[in-house]
């Protein structure tokens, strides 16, 4: 089943024409990448799929409902969430808060101005539950300012996933990770994609085509082709760019 | 480096030390100005003065928002509660009630505007709105005194039940001050340690995570706004009931600037009890520098200036740094190389 579908994007800045035509189905449970080389407009593509620019023209449909030009708030809580590829975290307070507020029971719990957040048992094993899943449980108490870069970037993911979305997009999560982090991280997408539909943006090639069921290649603000791993490689456009040898 | 979105050891238990500390030297204040050979007003501005300089804090540094026109919402307190007393009865709660709702109008109307707003912007619009309600206090002599202001206010008696207590006497009024006072900074301390509170320092240490975490944060800054505006409200109605009287001095820029002067002179960016510290500091250096010299402003200004150099982080903070200082050092963190 398609969960998200994205026809005919649009999106200029001015007279500048960022993305011309962006179509790109994602099947429900799969890994969907998306490459192209820098400037191609991928990080552009996914601000316009998780709201935070509406699109020109065109549609986004999510679980059979139009989303596209909603405020990032209501995407976010229909089930979509995102990681950022400069990393985006609440950095004054503990670990363990960046899941916290990103909870849905948490949210819930935000109208009671005189309730307790840290008091209640059940928000915070809950909230060490994803912490758990991306290996950071025993950091949970620390300061977020403390934490190394590569934990930083497994944060980043947890605050996606506390979210109980539907869909995660996870834009460049290898940028910046050293050889074994990015195995790691790997490691890490593997075992969430059992519960997740995940689409992510990655320019380390090895890491996209071990991982994705499905890849769209961006590239002059459009798709211009779009496949399984195994077919991007006998793909003639793939085999002439660079892209191939990096593989 | 103490931080505002630490996480208090007791959670949001008001049973703490600095609280049960605060609520002693309420209490103990009469006493003290009167030892010190000071009147009894002095300890009713600053219970005022608390209540209002808390109540922006929530906004200024709990939420992040540099609003400089607070001074008008004390303002609309103050005439709103005098313009009760005048024209629909003589009535405690009911101007209080009058001062709240008012100041909450006006601050959840600016706050339409205010809430798209961020940084410089929001600061340079709350001044715009903050002057037009100075002006209108002016210029609208038939309802405001203009600039003689509002006379007469008068001090309701206190009924709860059948009893009556005059408020006539400042030793009394300071008594219900100061319990005002301290329901509003215990209900600020549940606040701020609330999941609501800690909605709002989610929003003030990253406000694009906020949104993408699904928080309407323009709702979320229209609420801080609004109900910071309604404590100046109540600090503005106690303020006309002590001087009798409502001036459009109340919501000039001056006072607006005062009072972020407090926040950040106590610490208020990194410490809840800051803006109780930068209230005492203020009113004690007025007393107390005041009564040497009249360029106290010049020292006080210039205490400011020197503050904001070496110690951004205000009285909280240095009293913060010098508790670490006794504390045993923790042990070397293990620095992390990478190849």
């Amino acid at each position: 089943m398609t969960l998200f579908q994205a026809t005919g994007l649009q999106k200029r800045f001015g007279a500048r024409v960022v993305l011309e035509n962006i179509t790109l189905g994602i099947e429900e449970g799969t890994v969907h990448g998306i490459m192209g080389p820098n400037g191609a407009g991928k990080t552009t593509c996914f601000h316009l799929l998780t709201g935070h620019h509406a699109p020109d023209a065109g549609s986004i449909v999510f679980a059979g409902r139009n989303i596209a030009g909603l405020p990032p708030h209501r995407i976010a809580r229909l089930g979509i969430a995102r990681s950022f590829q400069i990393m985006n975290l609440f950095d004054d307070t503990v670990v363990i808060e960046n899941v916290l507020l990103a909870l849905p029971a948490f949210k819930a719990q935000t109208g009671r101005i005189f309730g307790n957040g840290f008091a209640d048992r059940t928000l915070i094993d809950a909230a060490l539950a994803v912490l758990d899943m991306v290996g950071l449980a025993d950091s949970a108490w620390s300061k977020t300012k403390s934490l190394s870069y590569g934990n930083r970037r497994a944060l980043e993911i947890a605050v996606a996933l506390a979210a109980e979305p539907r869909i995660v997009f996870l834009d460049e999560p290898t940028s910046g990770l050293g050889v074994e982090a990015t195995r790691a991280l790997a490691a890490l997408i593997r075992r969430l994609r059992t519960r997740y539909t995940i689409c992510l943006i990655e320019h380390d090639m090895r890491f996209l085509f071990g991982l994705a069921d499905r890849i769209s290649v961006i590239h002059w603000g459009q798709v211009i082709t779009e496949g399984t791993p195994a077919e991007l490689m006998a793909n003639k456009w793939v085999a002439r760019s660079s892209l191939r040898e990096a593989v | 480096m103490i931080n505002l979105s630490d996480i208090p050891p007791k959670g949001g238990s008001p049973f703490i030390l600095p609280m049960a500390a605060f609520l002693v030297l309420l209490v103990a204040a009469p006493f003290l100005v009167a030892r010190f050979g000071l009147y009894h007003y002095l300890a009713i501005e600053i219970a005022i003065w608390i209540i209002f300089a808390m109540g922006f804090n929530l906004l200024f540094g709990y939420t992040g928002l540099h609003s400089f026109g607070h001074g008008a919402y004390l303002g609309i307190g103050a005439y709103a509660f005098g313009l009760f007393q005048h024209n629909v009865s003589i009535s405690l709660w009911g101007g209080l009630g009058a001062a709240l709702l008012a100041a909450m109008v006006a601050g959840g109307f600016v706050a339409l505007f205010l809430s798209h707003r961020r940084g410089i912007y929001f600061a340079l619009l709350s001044i715009a709105f903050g002057q037009i309600f100075w002006f209108s206090s002016i210029k609208l002599h038939r309802i405001t005194g203009g600039e003689d202001g509002l006379l007469g206010i008068p001090r309701p008696p206190l009924q709860i039940g059948d009893a009556t207590l005059a408020l006539a006497d400042n030793r009394i009024f300071y008594g219900f001050v100061a319990a005002l006072a301290a329901l509003v900074v215990i209900g600020l301390w549940r606040v701020v340690n609330s999941p609501f509170g800690r909605v709002l320092q989610a929003i003030r240490q990253n406000e694009m995570r906020a949104r993408f975490v699904g928080y309407d944060v323009w709702r979320w800054k229209w609420l801080a706004f609004t109900i910071s505006a309604t404590f100046a409200g109540l600090a503005g109605a106690l303020l006309a009931m002590a001087q009798n009287s409502a001036y459009p001095d109340v919501m000039s820029l001056h006072q607006s600037g005062l009072v972020v002067m407090m926040v950040l002179v106590g610490g208020g960016l990194v410490n809840f009890w800051g803006p109780i510290l930068g209230v005492l500091l203020y009113f004690l250096a007025r007393e107390v520098l005041g009564g040497l010299t009249e360029t106290w402003l010049l020292w006080y200004g210039l205490m400011f200036v020197v503050m904001v150099m070496v110690r951004p982080e205000g009285l909280a903070g240095l009293i913060g740094t010098a508790r670490r200082r006794e504390a045993p050092v923790p042990p070397a963190r293990i620095v992390e190389t990478t190849p």
